[in-house]
């Protein structure tokens, strides 16, 4: 009969009222709406900053990174004195944090994996106890556990003139900090370096011609033996070889401090502790949970082919629990990342402390500041969960 | 954690400023309260601290309540508000409070660049080193290498600095939140020196168990002049924060006290005791009060030189000479403008 009218054709007229009535365009005209009403909300924020900065007398600009700081930060990672810009000043509060999370992370997840295992040891005293662990830690405040930290820090260890050196002076742990021997290079100390670097390159290529050996003629090579082996010789022969230069220098006590070595201050070791027992424990109950999820069957069935008990865990249990364990740890990282602007609390003189504590009450520059600071731990964080996450695509569950 | 308070934070801070920004008369907004919003320091022995009944008591405290009297008559309507040396200012910007009274020094940034106004210099101070008599140390020059206890978020920090850095020496600094942190890591020895105001330095030793045990050293680094201040933009209310300053130091001046202010009201032959306690002339409506204003303030808690008296002075636990504080006929700097 008649050809169909084709939808939306010149007899149906498009008409106003057919943005709401009519499926097609309903969806995009809500969107549209949702979209102008967010854009009014963000205007309207702006406007109320602009009108308030106005009222206030003050501009918003960013020049005041480039005067003088003016004040000095005990732990530094770059070369800054209180005549550096306040910017150099903001990065070394940024390289402290990430400092403090770079630590806090690994030593989460050691604490945590460990926590998370042992919580299930079939040892009812170690199971209780780490039972205990979690649940204790995991309800207290962080804060409040940075601050005892603290506290027993600078009132239970002995003062400079009174600490004892420990481990034939290498370490000395006073009421200031923790000092350890640090690393004098002399000439020569390349040449170690570099004989240590191409052996731990030999063990990655070892590792990869075991595999390949094993995967082609069942046979297992002795992988552990060897690497040690590679890992520990050359360095060794190099380093008696060219006549040892590469030094440990002790702390030593000088006036009112210890001189020399490396300089842990409690403030760090405060609260690198307190953020690592305090996230091992969530990411131990992940870990748990991560184990528990994998049918009981998977192990009996390792068993049954003869695999021990190690070997099963690693290549069995492991790869199929991590994919349920790593996206929640992911944020548990980023959780110990911003839980360390409480560095504060200590003393501890992370980016809050100096671009969003000196610097801001310094220069009175309120909303540059906080704006920064707050860009900065969002990068940091969307870096770290997109690198997890690319871990994460690799352990995951190939789906074909 | 930071995600979280960062956001709220700055909403709050808008939030307030769109408050403060759309007043102009603070003077309107606080009789319509009948409350004056004032910030203190979270606890400094002689300046606020709280007694044991919870009351506020302290030198910058009495400020408060003289100008809760000159404005609202009643020296006991005032909201005391905590800060520390980093949220003082975002205290008095945002509008939560409407004069910082804690021992504040004086700078041209602060002036300028913070946009607030100095109603005068309450007490003159200057920043001093503290430390334990064990250590033997008789100089600020035998300083070096020294682990030094400094209150974050103050002008100390930067002349601490400075002073190291013009004597080529070198020091580890503690920073520290409050006076009672920076108290708790100064008697563990987790510093050695303690630095800030002199005047806060005699304050914290007074507290100690052994005060005898430490000595502030001689010398005085740099100059602070602390007062209180108010926001930048409302003149009226900087005109009444300076006049009840002056009028306190006018007080002593002419031997006006809490308890013969009434009298001198009265029966002084002095014009200029009458124009400031009321009896003369129409002053006190030039800044918008009642021309009593000044009485007012006087008898909630005395003239400056009791206060100072009550507070700091010689017979309390903190022993403060008056020094540079004496008035300027005492060989002292306080010199009030004259009131007429």
């Amino acid at each position: 009969m008649s050809v169909t009218t084709p939808i939306g054709g010149e007899e149906q007229r498009f008409s106003i009222g057919m943005l709401w009535t009519d499926t097609r365009y309903r969806s995009t005209t809500i969107q549209i709406i949702a979209l102008f009403l967010v854009m009014i909300a963000v205007g309207f924020f702006l406007q109320n900053i602009y009108l308030n900065l106005q009222a206030l007398g003050k501009d918003f600009r960013f020049d005041f990174l480039f005067d003088p700081a003016s004040y000095d930060i005990n732990q530094r990672l770059i070369e800054y004195d209180s005549q550096s810009p306040h910017w150099k000043a903001a990065v070394v509060g940024i390289l402290n944090t990430l400092l403090v999370a770079f630590l806090g992370c690994i030593t989460a997840t050691i604490i945590g994996v460990l926590a998370g295992v042992l919580r299930l040891s079939k040892n009812w005293v170690v199971a209780k106890l780490m039972t205990v662990y979690i649940e204790g830690v995991r309800n207290v405040p962080v804060l409040l556990q940075i601050l005892l930290l603290y506290s027993v820090f600078i009132e239970v260890l002995p003062k400079p003139k009174k600490a004892e050196p420990m481990l034939d002076g290498m370490l000395v742990a006073t009421n200031r900090g923790f000092y350890i021997p640090s690393m004098v290079l002399e000439s020569g100390a390349g040449v170690v370096l570099g004989v240590f670097a191409l052996s731990l390159i030999g063990i990655v290529f070892f590792r990869r011609h075991a595999r390949k050996v094993q995967e082609q003629t069942g046979k297992v090579l002795p992988v552990a033996l060897v690497s040690l082996g590679l890992f520990v010789l050359p360095a060794l022969l190099a380093f008696f070889a060219m006549g040892q230069p590469i030094g440990l220098e002790n702390p030593e006590l000088k006036g009112f401090n210890f001189k020399g070595g490396v300089h842990m201050r409690n403030s760090l070791v405060a609260l690198w502790l307190a953020l690592s027992i305090y996230t091992g424990a969530f990411i131990a109950e992940v870990v748990r949970a991560g184990i528990q999820a994998i049918s009981k069957g998977q192990s009996e069935a390792a068993f049954a082919l003869g695999l021990r008990p190690g070997r099963t865990m690693r290549l069995v249990i492991l790869p199929q629990a991590l994919r349920i364990i790593i996206p929640p740890t992911i944020s548990n990282f980023l959780n110990l990342t911003k839980n360390s602007s409480l560095a504060i609390a200590v003393g501890y003189m992370d980016a809050t402390g100096t671009l969003g504590g000196i610097t801001l009450n310094q220069t009175g520059r309120e909303m540059e500041c906080i704006l920064l600071l707050m860009a900065f731990y969002l990068i940091t964080s969307l870096t770290i969960s997109g690198v997890m996450n690319k871990y994460n695509d690799m352990v995951k569950l190939k789906e074909r | 954690m930071v995600k979280k308070i960062l956001p709220v934070a700055l909403g709050a801070a808008l939030g307030v400023a769109g408050i403060a920004g759309a007043q102009a008369g603070t003077l309107d907004d606080v009789k319509a309260r009948g409350e004056l919003h004032c910030a203190v320091s979270t606890g400094l022995a002689g300046f606020s601290y709280t007694d044991a009944d919870g009351e506020y008591q302290g030198f910058d405290v009495d400020y408060c309540r003289a100008l809760a009297a000159a404005v609202l008559g009643d020296g006991s309507k005032v909201k005391f508000t905590p800060t520390t040396g980093k949220t003082r200012f975002t205290a008095l910007a945002s509008g939560e409070v409407d004069v910082l009274s804690r021992n504040t020094t004086w700078t041209f940034s602060r002036d300028a660049d913070l946009k607030f106004t100095f109603a005068g210099v309450a007490y003159y101070d200057g920043q001093g080193f503290m430390v334990p008599k064990a250590l033997g140390v008789e100089s600020a020059l035998q300083l070096d290498g020294a682990t030094v206890c400094i209150q974050t978020g103050t002008t100390t920090e930067l002349n601490l600095a400075d002073f190291f850095r013009a004597n080529n020496m070198s020091y580890e600094p503690v920073p520290i939140e409050t006076n009672t942190e920076a108290r708790q890591n100064y008697l563990a020895e987790a510093c050695d020196v303690y630095t800030t105001d002199a005047s806060g330095l005699a304050a914290s030793r007074a507290t100690f168990e052994n005060p005898d045990d430490h000595i502030v050293l001689p010398e005085i680094i740099s100059k602070e002049p602390l007062g209180p201040l108010v926001r930048h933009g409302d003149e009226q209310w900087s005109d009444i924060a300076r006049w009840v300053l002056n009028a306190l130091v006018i007080a002593e001046e002419k031997g006006i006290t809490a308890a013969n202010a009434d009298d001198m009201a009265a029966n002084s032959k002095d014009p200029e005791v009458l124009r400031l306690l009321g009896t003369s002339g129409e002053l006190g409506a030039m800044i918008g009060l009642d021309k009593d204003y000044a009485l007012k303030a006087i008898k909630a808690g005395g003239n400056y030189g009791e206060i100072f008296e009550r507070n700091l002075g010689e017979n309390t636990k903190i022993g403060l000479a008056r020094g540079l504080n004496a008035q300027w006929t005492q060989g002292g700097l306080l010199y009030a403008q004259p009131y007429r």
